[in-house]
């Protein structure tokens, strides 16, 4: 969470605020909101498996009504993603019709639209937040993952918004085996436009599943991750995603140590469907879709599978674990993408847990519930390896319209 | 920024803050500085919705049981210090 909790009543009369955020929320904090599959780009940890758009994604009209929802259940803001969000037509339009229904939005974007102009727009506009998002501090590292052209990209797009002076921008990371070295380079580059480093974890979601046995972070990186953000925590967001380190002991990291899926997080994806954490696009969390009846907040006061997740969980075979206090068990989604039991060890369990339990696990791993991925398949033609698209417009939602 | 707590004076919700009802007590949430703050306990919130009507802090903790007037003093402390309430304007002080 990128919330600044202060205790404000007695700690002695009721209970410590993440043991009631275990109960649920009348409304999610954190809501992430992905306004489309289509992307422009097709990276290769996606955890929405997003490159083509669904064609029965939210309309405008569907959309607005949303936004009516949350303003009505007051969520103050929403994590608005993809896709690539800036890809839909009328991304600026419903941006606009939420600042003004005071659901303040910070979007994700890989800085496609981010024109000199538009982030002058965007710098005068309240309530409106930007995170960039950048996999490598160097041109290799990131387009490896994020593919040829995305690092320039996503550098002009900061230079705009640096230039415009929007200040504080996020220039969002997903930690790998590879950029965790460039931990002081993504420091420094945030110091240099002015914005804020936010770091994730890499999650074995969507087609991240194919990619994170090689570019999770080794053991010995976790340490170093800990103890960067041991150091640089202040100033550094995480989206608490790293609280299953917190069972290395010392100080824990700042954030709620909780696995808030279902309790104050969850995701509506393109189609409408809410899922319990945006780590998790499979049938087995989605709690239902904001085209039933009773719209969102149904979804989110009545659904079997959120009641279920804001209960006490038994801690299963990491309850005799020192640790378990202080990692929670980890991240569910992780856990369940990677073939392991929800009630045991996280698959990056600091004390080696997750390690064993992995080499236990069989094939059949469940796979993403969706796969908007873009029909192109890598042909090995020699040096360099070229993308074949099975048609034009799989290449990239924009061809022709440009 | 902020001016230092004084329980002497009146104080009010800011009206950049909006409170959403929680089961624990509520959550505010500031529309200038973006930031949340909880309210652990309902007695503080109604403690919060009613300062405005109240000439000083002090007056206002008396309708608490004096038991929690000192943590609840505390808990206005850094609810201003949050920027959370403010000191009452002129045109919003009440007789």
């Amino acid at each position: 969470m990128t919330i600044a909790s202060r205790q404000t009543a007695p700690a002695e009369r009721v209970p410590a605020l993440v043991e009631q955020f275990k109960g649920g929320l009348a409304a999610p904090i954190c809501l992430t909101w992905e306004w489309t599959y289509a992307c422009n780009l097709s990276c290769t940890h996606c955890l929405s498996s997003s490159g083509r758009r669904d064609p029965g994604e939210l309309t405008t009209a569907e959309m607005r009504s949303v936004i009516d929802e949350l303003r009505a259940m007051q969520v103050f803001y929403v994590n608005v993603g993809g896709g690539e969000p800036t890809v839909r037509p009328d991304f600026w339009e419903l941006l606009d019709y939420s600042i003004a229904n005071q659901v303040g939005v910070k979007f994700s974007t890989n800085g496609l639209r981010l024109d000199a102009e538009r982030a002058q727009r965007l710098a005068a506009t309240d309530y409106v937040d930007v995170q960039v998002s950048l996999d490598g501090a160097s041109r290799e590292i990131n387009d490896a993952v994020r593919g040829d052209g995305s690092y320039s990209m996503a550098l002009r797009a900061m230079e705009n918004l640096a230039e415009a002076g929007f200040k504080n921008f996020k220039i969002s990371v997903v930690m790998t085996r590879h950029n965790v070295p460039q931990l002081d380079d993504f420091a420094a580059l945030a110091d240099r436009f002015a914005a804020q480093l936010r770091i994730t974890r890499l999650r074995p979601s969507g087609r991240g599943a194919d990619v994170w046995p090689e570019l999770h972070p080794t053991d010995q990186q976790q340490r170093e991750i800990y103890s960067w953000l041991t150091d640089h925590g202040d100033r550094v967001l995480t989206g608490d995603s790293f609280f299953h380190l917190n069972a290395l002991g010392g100080s824990p990291l700042p954030g709620l140590n909780l696995c808030g899926a279902g309790r104050v997080v969850c995701l509506i994806d393109p189609v409408g469907d809410v899922y319990a954490c945006p780590f998790a696009i499979h049938d087995a969390f989605k709690a239902g879709t904001v085209r039933a009846p009773g719209g969102f907040a149904r979804v989110w006061r009545s659904a079997p599978l959120f009641a279920e997740l804001r209960t006490e969980t038994s801690g299963g075979a990491c309850r005799s674990c020192s640790a378990y206090s202080a990692c929670q068990g980890g991240c569910m989604a992780a856990k369940f993408f990677t073939g392991l039991p929800l009630d045991g060890p996280d698959p990056e369990c600091v004390k080696g847990h997750g390690a064993s339990a992995l080499s236990a696990v069989g094939g059949g791993l469940p796979r993403a519930g969706t796969d908007h991925s873009h029909r192109s398949r890598e042909v090995p033609l020699g040096m360099p390896s070229v993308r074949v698209p099975a048609k034009l417009c799989d290449l990239s939602p924009l061809a022709g319209t440009a | 920024m902020t001016a230092p707590f004084e329980p002497g004076r009146g104080y009010e919700l800011n009206p950049a803050v909006a409170l959403r009802p929680e089961p624990f007590g509520a959550l505010a949430y500031h529309f200038g500085n973006r930031r949340l703050s909880f309210l652990k306990a309902p007695e503080l919130v109604e403690l919060v919705r009613g300062l405005g009507s109240h000439r000083c802090i002090s007056d206002a903790l008396t309708t608490v049981p004096e038991g929690r007037r000192d943590a609840y003093l505390r808990a206005l402390a850094s609810l201003a210090a949050a920027d959370m309430i403010v000191p009452q304007t002129a045109t919003s002080e009440v007789a």
